[in-house]
């Protein structure tokens, strides 16, 4: 709009006269013979002052018409931001708080069972489906839809096991009637009858099978681990260490070879399928009920402890586990890892669910409801969103894996924001009245005073070692840390 | 055990280095791929001269070097493998004066560079330390976030460039001063629209008058003395409200939008809406004199008469605290933009800077001898300055509380006002004078000087806006300052342009991040510093409840070995070896630094020598 020099065309004008000021002479006192000296100097030079004053056009910051978005012409000068922390912490206390208001995790419950729902099973290529296997041997389809699609009748009595092929064609249900079957995934068409594609007749209850990641193998547990090939009715390998009952057996999904089982002898025993013997195994203070893999760390695993623990264990040092991860109140029965390998999530027999990230001692996020009962079985969804729960209730249960995650697809704007206000939160996570209010939970009073009633005894203990460490020699009272008191020790 | 000593050498590559060089490292790059290939025509073996042949070169030559290449055999092979790599490596960054396919090269190659000082602009805060390499995890978390810190301030300088306006400017010839240049001057020289900002208003009724513009610059507020308020929309010079409250008015304020004003006056604080209709009558705060707004923290601070300083909570209506300084009649306030401390001027010359978390002042700092008459505190918080009745002018550096200047005024500034761009403005009696960079060289003339056409009772710069408003006994005078308000405004912030929609958007988004006045403190920014304290006192507790300190260090004791190396000569020469294992990489590093300065120190050195002397004759006996 203003060209940056102007030059003036009053020439002949007398500052003074107009209000300037000299400020060698206080206005008022200008003589005459300092007038006539400016002006002189006035007329020499001819006025060339060069001048630029602010003068924005509107339509450049105003929108053209009213269909347009508004205009925001933005400068980010730090020095027109101010207070450029505590606004971002406000923000950030803002987010936390709405996250609290907004975490509402639970989603539906699959009901259709007549007895208590013992297993479950994810589908390796639909997500959609999901498998589950209850105490009166039904097996039962589950879809997003929220209904049973297809019921059969597996096994005479419980339903102790089952698992989907890699391929997601068939899959394997194990029973307490001694028998592994394989079944196909399809449903039947009409007239045809429900059967199994396989039937092996086993010597003793299985408790637990799964399938190897990429052939054709499958590996059970009873009294002993077996490797099946899916074309024999015998297993090609056997392994047992002395014990005479084992509750869980897996597959190490990336290392595709290796296995680990829970033994009631309390211990861990890891195999390779290529070795005719047993790798290691660690003993226990108390019986691992079951154990999991993380998928993106190979030699990592999980299992969940009588003893209310979980211990994350790396399979090349088991001398003592890599964390302790401790909030239950009571056994705990099951655990999965989520598909990231971040977190897991364990099912206890204290009617609650927990989701731990994979190196902290503590839950993030404690899930329960009313009606739920002890928590046999949990399952984390192949996307990353979801946790299933079988109870002994009947019930399966959907949750959320992120209690404030909003379902559905979002507006660029929409996860911006999201994306925004996560980063807020874990800048100032540390901040008492931040943490506080992110950390809360409501539990119910039972658990609560439970909890409570545990850290008073564990703190009492903590007290008693302490004087007596006092009182006794120095150094013969070793400091021993709570990673270590739990193993008993590791035989090869 | 030299096992032992291994982990140390390895440890002791200098930590912070590859963090500090972290830009250097492209530069470092694309020199390589710049001089890739300089560097590839050199020999690779001490005796080949000549660089492999290509089948693109001419066929005589590969008859010729046949023979050879069959000789050299494998050192020949590897060659053109390294040199695939590296112009591999130099496409990517794009070298300078490397050639394209047509045959012409970029002669500015890679992203432009930015400016230095428009760097140095958007940088927050100087970048720590990077945690040691055991705790890996951690480190990665801040190289990462540091880079994308860098990123982004990078992004931020480039932004700056395209900004749509230049700040104003007023220069006059070689021997004139510019503060001879009258207003009416500058309004004829400029564009219409520019010269219509310089208006009087004759109101010699209700006089003198107080004045404040809105956050966006776009309102004036004026209140005169014996009642008379009113609010305009300066620039279309539209009527707001106007009204006289019949009672003396000592103070007028915008609050955080033009749709509120508060007004202090004889009695009461009130506050009206911008119709003028009264919405409260504030009791609980009396005999108000000043007011300030603190914008983000919502929060309105008056000084009262009878020595109290009230902060009232605007968004919910409630007093925040009052506070009795015990410093008598309060009437000269300002408050600091950058932290949102209350300055209050005493009639013993001291000023005191005041939060709402504290009943004693923070500072108190004797600025004047006899009264402090007015004060101002820049945008950026790093300066203040005030005028007392001992007619100086003083500017101090409010970081660390040192005066920087002092200037002695004939008739003492009654009132100050700083403009965003750092403009000083000080009224002395019937004169407005304006100043340039009080805090830099020392001030012999102002820039710009105007005289009212009545004593001044109140200045004000407008934001946004080269304006400067002065209030006076027989009106107000809207005087063209070039060069004081900030060009560029930010749409989110104060959109002087904003519709009704956007500002209503603009007052909720502003509502939800209010600032709790408990976060008023000197150092805006601590809230992103690590608390040290309160970990320390954590760990003692920790350290007490469990009887040991779990993030104690090992003591080392040296494994039992046969054979007769575990003779206590021999355990005490292991136990050296990892003697002070912690202080050894410091010790190394500041070797390492020391010796690299010498070594520059020296280069420097010989390279001057080189350029100033000449080799004479004798140079030849010098050692």
């Amino acid at each position: 709009m203003v060209s940056p020099k102007i030059f003036s065309q009053s020439t002949n004008t007398l500052p003074a006269n107009k209000g300037g000021y000299c400020p060698q002479h206080p206005v008022g006192e200008v003589t005459r013979k300092h007038m006539a000296v400016r002006i002189i100097l006035l007329f020499i030079h001819i006025n060339a002052m060069k001048v630029k004053v602010l003068s924005r056009n509107p339509d450049d910051y105003v929108r053209e018409t009213k269909l347009d978005i508004q205009r925001v012409p933005r400068n980010y000068d730090p020095s027109l931001h101010p207070f450029e922390v505590p606004r971002e912490y406000t923000r950030a206390l803002n987010a936390t708080k709405l996250e609290r208001v907004f975490a509402k995790p639970f989603l539906a419950s699959l009901d259709g069972h007549r007895d208590g729902v013992n297993c479950m099973a994810k589908h390796p290529k639909s997500l959609s489906t999901m498998l589950s296997g209850s105490c009166d041997g039904e097996v039962v389809w589950n879809l997003t839809k929220r209904e049973c699609v297809r019921t059969l009748q597996a096994h005479e009595g419980f339903v102790r096991g089952m698992v989907v092929r890699f391929c997601g064609t068939s899959f394997f249900t194990v029973g307490d009637d001694k028998t592994i079957k394989q079944w196909k995934m399809e449903t039947p068409g009409y007239g045809e009858e429900e059967e199994p594609l396989n039937t092996i007749l086993g010597k003793s209850v299985f408790t637990s099978i799964d399938h190897h990641q990429k052939e054709g193998v499958f590996v059970t547990c009873g009294q002993q681990v077996d490797i099946w090939d899916e074309q024999r009715s015998s297993p090609i390998r056997s392994f047992s260490w002395g014990v005479d009952s084992f509750s869980c057996v897996r597959f190490n999904p990336v290392e595709t070879e290796l296995l680990a089982s829970c033994a009631s002898d309390r211990s861990i025993v890891l195999y390779d399928m290529r070795e005719a013997t047993p790798l290691k195994k660690v003993i226990m203070n108390m019986r691992s009920n079951t154990l999991c893999w993380n998928p993106m760390e190979a030699y990592n695993f999980t299992c969940s402890n009588e003893d209310y623990n979980l211990y994350t264990y790396d399979m090349r040092y088991l001398d003592k586990p890599f964390t302790v991860h401790m909030d239950h109140v009571s056994a705990v029965l099951d655990v999965d890892y989520s598909p990231t390998g971040k977190e897991f999530v364990s099912a206890s027999f204290d009617k609650t669910i927990r989701i731990f990230p994979k190196d902290s001692g503590h839950s993030r996020e404690v899930y329960h409801t009313k009606r739920m009962q002890h928590v046999i079985s949990i399952k984390w969804s192949s996307d990353n969103k979801y946790i299933l729960s079988a109870s002994d209730e009947m019930n399966i249960r959907l949750w959320k894996a992120n209690a404030a995650e909003k379902l559905g697809l979002l507006a660029p704007r929409e996860k911006a924001a999201v994306n925004y206000s996560q980063k807020l939160k874990d800048k100032f996570q540390h901040h008492p009245q931040i943490r506080r209010i992110a950390r809360h939970r409501h539990l119910p009073k039972s658990i609560y005073s439970q909890s409570k009633e545990l850290r008073v005894m564990k703190e009492a203990r903590r007290r008693k070692e302490r004087n007596v460490r006092k009182h006794s020699k120095p150094g013969s009272m070793p400091v021993v840390t709570e990673k270590e008191k739990h193993v008993v020790t590791v035989v090869k | 055990m030299p096992t032992a000593i291994k982990p140390h050498r390895r440890r002791s590559q200098p930590v912070g280095m590859t963090y500090q060089f972290l830009p250097e490292v492209k530069k470092y790059t694309t020199k390589m791929a710049a001089s890739g290939e300089t560097m590839l025509k050199k020999p690779h073996v001490g005796k080949k001269r000549k660089p492999p042949t290509r089948y693109w070169e001419g066929t005589e030559e590969n008859g010729k070097n046949d023979g050879k290449k069959q000789k050299e055999g494998d050192n020949n092979k590897q060659t053109p493998q390294q040199n695939k790599k590296r112009t591999k490596e130099g496409g990517k960054r794009g070298g300078a004066g490397e050639k394209i396919l047509s045959g012409k090269s970029d002669p500015f190659p890679g992203s432009a560079p930015v400016p230095e000082e428009k760097l140095k602009k958007f940088k927050r805060g100087e970048k720590g330390e990077l945690p040691p390499r055991p705790q890996y995890k951690l480190r990665d978390v801040v190289v990462r976030s540091e880079a994308a810190s860098d990123l982004a301030q990078k992004q931020n300088a480039r932004y700056d460039l395209m900004l749509p306006e230049d700040a104003g400017f007023l220069e006059g010839d070689e021997d004139e001063d510019t503060c001879t240049i009258s207003q009416d001057d500058i309004a004829d020289a400029v564009d219409i629209t520019a010269g219509a900002k310089y208006f009087n208003l004759t109101l010699s009724q209700f006089g003198p008058y107080r004045l404040d513009y809105s956050k966006t610059g776009r309102h004036l507020l004026l209140g005169g003395r014996r009642g008379h308020v009113t609010c305009l929309d300066w620039q279309s010079k539209q009527l707001m409200c106007e009204m006289n409250v019949m009672e003396t008015v000592n103070d007028v304020k915008w609050l955080h939008s033009e749709a509120l004003f508060a007004v202090a006056q004889k009695k009461w604080l009130y506050i009206y809406d911008n119709k003028g209709i009264e919405l409260h009558c504030i009791r609980k705060f009396n005999d108000v004199l000043r007011m300030q707004f603190l914008p983000y923290h919502f929060l309105l601070a008056t000084a009262s008469a009878t020595g109290f300083l009230q902060y009232l909570d605007v968004s919910v209506g409630k007093e925040v605290v009052a506070i009795c300084t015990k410093a008598g009649r309060l009437d000269v306030m300002a408050h600091n933009p950058h932290n949102a401390i209350i300055h209050l001027g005493h009639s013993n010359g001291t000023v005191t800077l005041w939060t709402p978390n504290q009943r004693e002042p923070l500072v108190k700092m004797l600025c004047h001898q006899g009264g402090v008459r007015s004060v101002a505190v820049d945008k950026t918080g790093t300066y203040m300055v005030t005028s007392g009745m001992d007619k100086k002018l003083k500017v101090y550096d409010i970081r660390s509380y040192r005066p920087l200047q002092s200037y002695f005024l004939p008739a003492g500034a009654s009132c100050l006002s700083l403009s965003q761009r750092g403009l000083l403005s000080a009224a002395t009696g019937d004169i407005v004078q304006v100043y340039r960079d009080v805090w830099g060289t020392p001030v012999t003339k102002p820039y710009m000087a105007h005289r009212a056409k009545g004593s001044v009772w109140g200045v004000h710069f407008c934001p946004f806006e080269d304006v400067l408003g002065v209030g006076h006994g027989e009106g107000f005078t809207s005087m063209v300052v070039p060069g004081a308000g900030e060009p560029n405004f930010d749409g989110l912030d104060a959109n002087p342009y904003r519709s009704a929609k956007q500002r209503q958007e603009w007052e909720v988004k502003a509502l939800l991040e209010k600032i709790q006045p408990e976060l008023i403190g000197l150092d805006p920014s601590q809230l992103s510093q690590v608390d040290h304290s309160t970990w320390e006192q954590r760990h003692e507790d920790r350290v007490q409840a469990l009887g040991f300190d779990p993030l104690a260090k090992e003591k080392f004791t040296p494994r039992l070995k046969t054979k007769g190396r575990s003779s206590s000569g021999k355990v005490e020469k292991r136990k050296k070896q990892v003697a002070h294992e912690d202080q050894r990489d410091v010790i190394r590093q500041t070797v390492e630094d020391r010796m690299k300065i010498d070594k520059e120190r020296k280069e420097k050195e010989k390279k001057e020598a080189a350029a100033a002397g000449q080799k004479s004759a004798l140079d030849r006996f010098r050692k």
